[in-house]
């Protein structure tokens, strides 16, 4: 592609994960680079600091290529590596190369590894342009030069990506380690190539309240680092290069959609109550306690879900028992919160199996994860139950565990945990008294033997983005199966139905913590199963109360009645279409929502 | 002293890494200076990096210039070291 054509405006579309519109520049992720920082010196005092970074990186490298090559020198082995080392050896030397790299740093003001990367790109131009395949071929020995130097300059110290300015990120996909390396509030929007509503790039946009487009396909091919591009996360659309235009009319867009949320924002301090009384309760999901402001603001009356992942993710070593308990505390009997519900480990054991033929999972949805890994790795389960229990002086604290699929391992967490309790009370550690104990309901099985886990726990919470999972047998990850992931399926609606039934038949209370529980569309379908606490992200709290608040029981429960008689996902998915827009014209009006 | 000959490079892969690594290697042995010319671009015969830049596949012509009270000695190391097409084919 030639500049000109770049220039052109193009759309691509994906599915709008996380609604907003943002303008910006891109930039494009790539894990390799996420490793290096990039940076401009914020203070030319830093020069020399970053000079003499330079040079000991260097010294560094050398002297492990000397020890490299006399430890295969001991060896006996042939010439050909020994001879290697020597011209990594002579181009870290190379007056050349050490005089480019300062004088980057002094002239550019940036970085060393920066500066580095400049001048491996310098020569890459020069030899990009030899004809000879061989000699062309030889770039890759002053890569390789590079590489070693960055990976002195990073030492041990945690890279993080720095990008300075804030810019839309670019992607692929993006794991949670991928997420835990970005300065999250360096970041506008994202745009990847792959994903669904469900997927992690979803949930932290989401949880930022930036807007992202995911799905896209080819966005990593299409777009370069620096392009303008617009990202309409609620239309699931990415402009590039928008011509003037097309920007106004972007500017207006996200003015409007920022009216459209302050709008909404009244809905947010006023209880979650139908027109007839009847009173539901709402949670916010959040995964750092950051986020707590922002749930409070949007309406949250307790957190619902709060993920604890980020704690082991964000971190080079297992965290520990103070590590835990500073976020849980940040959690825990906040001013604004009547409740909060700590949701234990819910990982695969991949992120701590250094040994890759151990954690290498064919099928990790299904493997050794969360409830299971921790009843494997006992100590691990109990510094963060101690934690947790620690924490529950400060309010009212919920524990519950994810992914029961069985009566044996509620058992078996509900054992570790109250011989956890007994060693800190015996401690004279004080422990909250009214801490209730709940399972996530998200394994089929867990569903069906509902009346046997009602009797072990205070409560349920429905997670519905993994039980849809595993009952319709879907990789929600994979782009060819999404259209099947559908909530309004009738089995996913009669689980649901019957965990609820089972739930206030045992006396205890039943909550929902998925996806669905926040999207508008699904409101008065989950009003109807008269669940008693809907906890979602927390932007999504003021619509979702301004449809309970406009409808009644009676029509909900109603509503539900038809449906439970109806088939098909399709059917019923044109029934609560038609009802919603009926009845909630302005929420629904364009794509249905 | 100063001292410039001309050379043909006869070696299959021309002054790839391992040999421009030699030439550095044996100019660094000396006190005098050393450099490389090729069509017009002189560069400094210690930086491998600027020999790479250089260019010289199989069949280009090469000046080397040593300058410095063993310059003598210098130019007769190189030479015998493309004469003997840098130990390869």
């Amino acid at each position: 592609m030639s500049d000109k054509e770049l220039k052109k405006t193009f759309v691509i579309k994906g599915i709008g994960v996380s609604p907003g519109v943002v303008i910006g520049k891109a930039y494009l992720f790539d894990r390799l680079d996420a490793q290096i920082p990039f940076y401009k010196l914020s203070d030319p005092g830093l020069v020399n600091e970053e000079i003499q970074r330079f040079r000991k990186a260097l010294r560094e490298s050398e002297k492990q290529l000397l020890e490299l090559k006399s430890r295969l020198g001991d060896l006996g082995g042939g010439m050909d590596p020994l001879y290697i080392i020597d011209v990594h050896i002579l181009i870290m030397k190379d007056r050349k190369f050490v005089d480019q790299t300062i004088q980057n740093i002094r002239k550019m003001k940036v970085n060393a590894e920066w500066a580095v990367r400049m001048t491996v790109d310098k020569y890459r131009e020069i030899f990009d342009r030899m004809e000879d395949d061989y000699l062309r071929g030889r770039i890759s020995d002053i890569q390789y030069a590079g590489q070693r130097i960055l990976a002195n300059l990073a030492g041990k110290k945690r890279a993080v990506l720095d990008i300075g300015e804030r810019v839309v990120i670019i992607a692929a996909d993006l794991s949670p380690a991928d997420t835990a390396q970005l300065k999250l509030d360096s970041v506008l929007g994202f745009a990847t190539d792959i994903g669904g509503k469900t997927s992690h790039t979803a949930i932290v946009a989401r949880s930022l309240e930036i807007p992202a487009v995911v799905g896209l396909v080819s966005v990593t091919r299409d777009v370069r680092t620096n392009d303008d591009i617009i990202i309409d996360g609620s239309a699931g659309v990415v402009i590039v290069h928008p011509d003037p235009e097309v920007r106004r009319r972007y500017e207006d867009k996200k003015r409007l959609y920022k009216a459209a949320q302050d709008n909404l924002l009244d809905y947010a301090h006023l209880p979650a109550v139908t027109k007839d009384r009847h009173r539901v309760e709402i949670g916010g999901n959040i995964e750092f306690v950051e986020e707590i402001p922002s749930a409070i603001a949007h309406g949250a009356d307790g957190i619902g879900l709060y993920r604890t992942e980020f704690i082991y993710i964000t971190r080079e070593e297992l965290p520990s028992e103070e590590d835990h308990l500073a976020s849980y505390r940040s959690v825990v009997g906040v001013k604004g919160l009547s409740w909060s519900t700590i949701r234990t480990f819910d990982l695969g054991g991949d992120k701590f199996y250094l040994d890759k033929k151990t954690s290498r999972e064919l099928n990790p949805q299904l493997g050794l994860r969360a409830i299971r890994f921790c009843l494997k790795e006992v100590e691990l389960f109990r510094v963060q139950l101690r934690a947790i229990l620690r924490a529950s002086v400060k309010g009212k604290l919920r524990i519950m565990f994810p992914m029961i699929s069985g009566i044996e391992e509620i058992r078996a967490a509900k054992a570790i945990l109250a011989e956890v309790k007994e060693a800190l009370l015996a401690k004279g550690e004080p422990v909250g008294k009214d801490i209730e104990i709940g399972v996530m309901i998200e394994v089929p099985s867990a569903v069906i033997v509902a009346e046997e886990l009602a009797k072990e726990v205070d409560f349920f919470s429905i997670g519905t983005n993994d039980l849809i999972q595993y009952v319709l047998a879907i990789d929600r990850i994979n782009e060819q199966v999404t259209y099947l992931y559908e909530p309004l399926h009738p089995a996913v609606l009669r689980l649901i139905k019957a965990v609820v039934d089972v739930g206030h038949r045992a006396g205890i209370r039943v909550a929902m913590c998925g996806e669905m529980a926040g999207e508008p569309i699904y409101t008065m379908i989950l009003l109807g199963l008269e669940l008693d606490e809907l906890s979602m992200n927390p932007l999504a709290i003021p619509r979702v109360k301004k449809i309970i608040r406009g409808s009644t029981l009676k029509e909900s429960k109603a509503l539900l009645k038809k449906v439970m008689t109806l088939s098909s996902s399709t059917e019923i998915r044109a029934l609560v279409d038609a009802v919603m827009r009926k009845r909630f014209p302005e929420e629904f009006q364009v794509n249905g929502q | 002293m100063v001292i410039i000959r001309s050379f043909e490079i006869t070696n299959r892969l021309g002054i790839h890494a391992r040999v421009a690594a030699k030439l550095v290697e044996t100019a660094n042995r000396f006190k005098a200076e050393v450099s490389l010319e090729k069509d017009g671009v002189e560069v400094n015969g210690r930086s491998i990096l600027s020999i790479l830049a250089l260019y010289c596949p199989q069949g280009s012509r090469l000046t080397i210039c040593t300058e410095g009270v063993d310059a003598q000695e210098a130019m007769a190391a190189l030479a015998s070291l493309i004469a003997e097409k840098f130990g390869e084919t």
